[in-house]
């Protein structure tokens, strides 16, 4: 599903934030991922949605060499992807339905079809009933949440979280974590970047140290 | 197919909800787009309509043709059947020299000076009128009709025409210099509006972006928006021209009538109109397009 073969990325003007990096993930695998802030965590998922190009090395998503793909291709690279970012990327000028809605606009799904599965989404995170909302009203528990349906509306087979339990009080935190683990019983391959992996059970886990990764 | 159609109906609806979602920005580019274009199409309506009155007003073009003194019956009979069948004659009349002769005779004054003549000075000439009255369509039919049998002397009367075509082609010319001039601030104004409405929705492209919006979704919705605004400000200078017309209709149809002529100033075509709007549609969609493009390379 996802193979990293010795990848490595240097940003300019020359910090190394990935180096000589080689792992493989499987097909309906949970992994965590986890390291001291700056360690890495955040490029690394990067790299497999194509945000960043590995500057060294190969990343290979679904047998495609993301850093080799042409412009044009990145998007539909993206579109098997669920993405949960950092800092969420709401949009805060529509509300909690619209938000959800828009990979499926993007896609171009059919109107009818996409409300329903819109409605789906935010249903399994907990969220139906907040739908007309706009985001500002949320917790942050919630607007995690959102952020969450926002990423499965499109039931990708793949979902990479970047810290989506940071900020959070435990009681939420948990809330979060167990809505990931459903999508791994469904079979969705899943990588989570965290502080935290004790949340997810008792996972995979990659370590990263300074751009590398830890035995 | 149908994802397709969905895709640019979605477009096409988020373009309009963001015109009317800035409804003073979005009044002031029609205007400044309609009044803009409202120049270039005033000038085609006018020129459409000097050209109609030049086309009533001013005497058909002729072409006059002397044959030979010597020329008897039988050589002015063949002259006339050439003429007839010459595709590019409309109509060719004789004048007989007999004929001539009796009309001066008659005149007044001259008549006394013709009679003491020993004979008939005149020449048989035929009036012809030239199917196409262009200038240089009837120079073409003057050179041909000089090389028939008995001919003494062609005389082209069509100084009027080229005068008036000059005068069209410096109309026209400049009716085009307003068009592209306009045309330019069109795209600027389109170029502008679309930049802004770029900027303000920056949020939304990054994320898109991150979602696995293409290029090309992300910039039709700018496109179609600057396409509506090509199009309704193009309405805007139709209506300012149509009302143009329509304010200065009874006037001119009374100066008209003050030198018997049956003028009525006429609106913009409607090949004219259709241009007009389609022109100013595409225009709109280029401004958008260069805009977004600008965007997509910054960074
Ligand atoms: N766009 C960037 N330009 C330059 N340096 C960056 C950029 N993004 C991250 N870095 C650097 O790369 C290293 C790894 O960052 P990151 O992947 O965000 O780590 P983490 O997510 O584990 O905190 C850090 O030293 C960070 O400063
Ligand atoms: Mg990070």
């Amino acid at each position: 599903m996802i193979r990293f073969d010795r990848a490595s990325k240097r940003y300019p003007p020359g910090i190394d934030a990935l180096a000589d990096v080689s792992f493989e993930i499987g097909q309906g695998e949970l992994v965590t991922l986890s390291g001291h802030s700056g360690a890495g965590k955040s490029t690394l998922l990067k790299l497999i949605a194509g945000i960043e190009r590995p500057t060294g090395g190969a990343v290979l998503v679904n047998g495609q060499n993301v850093g080799s793909l042409k412009r044009g291709a990145i998007p539909y690279l993206r579109r098997n992807l669920g993405l949960v970012f950092q800092d969420q990327k709401l949009l805060f000028d529509r509300s909690v339905f619209d938000n959800v809605m828009l990979p499926l606009s993007i896609t171009g799904f059919p109107a009818a079809e996409a409300k329903r599965r819109v409605q789906a989404a935010l249903d399994k995170v907990g969220l139906l009933a907040r739908e007309k909302a706009m985001p500002i009203m949320l917790s942050g528990g919630e607007q995690q949440r959102l952020a969450i349906a926002r990423a499965v509306v499109g039931r990708p087979n793949l979902l990479l979280a970047d810290e989506p339990t940071a900020h959070l009080d435990a009681a939420t935190a948990a809330d979060v974590a167990r809505v990931f683990l459903e999508f791994r019983e469904v079979g969705v391959t899943v990588l989570i970047a965290t502080y935290d992996d004790r949340l997810f059970g008792a996972p995979r886990r990659l370590t990263l140290d300074h751009g590398r990764l830890a035995a | 197919m149908s994802a397709w159609l969905l895709q640019h109906g979605q477009a096409l609806r988020l373009a309009l909800r963001r015109l009317v979602a800035t409804p003073v920005n979005t009044l002031l580019s029609l205007l400044a787009i309609g009044i803009a274009l409202a120049l270039p199409a005033g000038g085609q309506m006018l020129l459409a309509n000097a050209l109609q009155l030049a086309r009533n007003a001013a005497p058909a073009p002729q072409i006059s043709l002397y044959l030979d003194l010597g020329a008897d019956r039988r050589a002015v009979q063949d002259v006339e059947a050439r003429l007839k069948a010459h595709p590019s004659v409309k109509s060719a009349r004789l004048i007989a020299r007999e004929e001539t002769l009796a009309r001066m005779k008659a005149s007044e004054g001259l008549g006394d000076v013709i009679e003491a003549l020993p004979k008939n000075p005149f020449h048989d000439a035929f009036v012809i009128t030239p199917a196409d009255d262009a200038p240089q369509a009837m120079e073409q039919l003057a050179a041909e009709l000089r090389k028939l049998p008995k001919i003494g002397h062609v005389q082209l009367d069509s100084d009027w025409v080229r005068r008036l075509d000059a005068l069209l082609r410096i109309g026209r010319t400049g009716v085009l210099l307003l068009m592209l001039l306009l045309g330019a601030g069109l795209v600027a104004v389109t170029f502008n509006t679309i930049r802004l409405q770029v900027l303000s929705g920056r949020a939304e492209i990054e994320v898109s972006r991150l979602l696995g919006a293409t290029d090309a979704f992300i910039r039709r919705p700018f496109q179609y928006h600057g396409a509506l605004l090509g199009l309704l400000g193009g309405l805007v200078a139709w209506l300012l021209v149509a009302g143009t017309t329509l304010w200065l209709a009874a006037p001119v149809t009374e100066v008209a009538s003050l030198y018997r002529s049956g003028f009525v100033l006429q609106p913009l075509s409607a090949t004219d109109s259709l241009a007009l709007l389609a022109g100013a549609a595409a225009l709109g969609w280029l401004g958008a397009s260069l805009s977004v493009r600008q965007h997509f390379t910054d960074r």
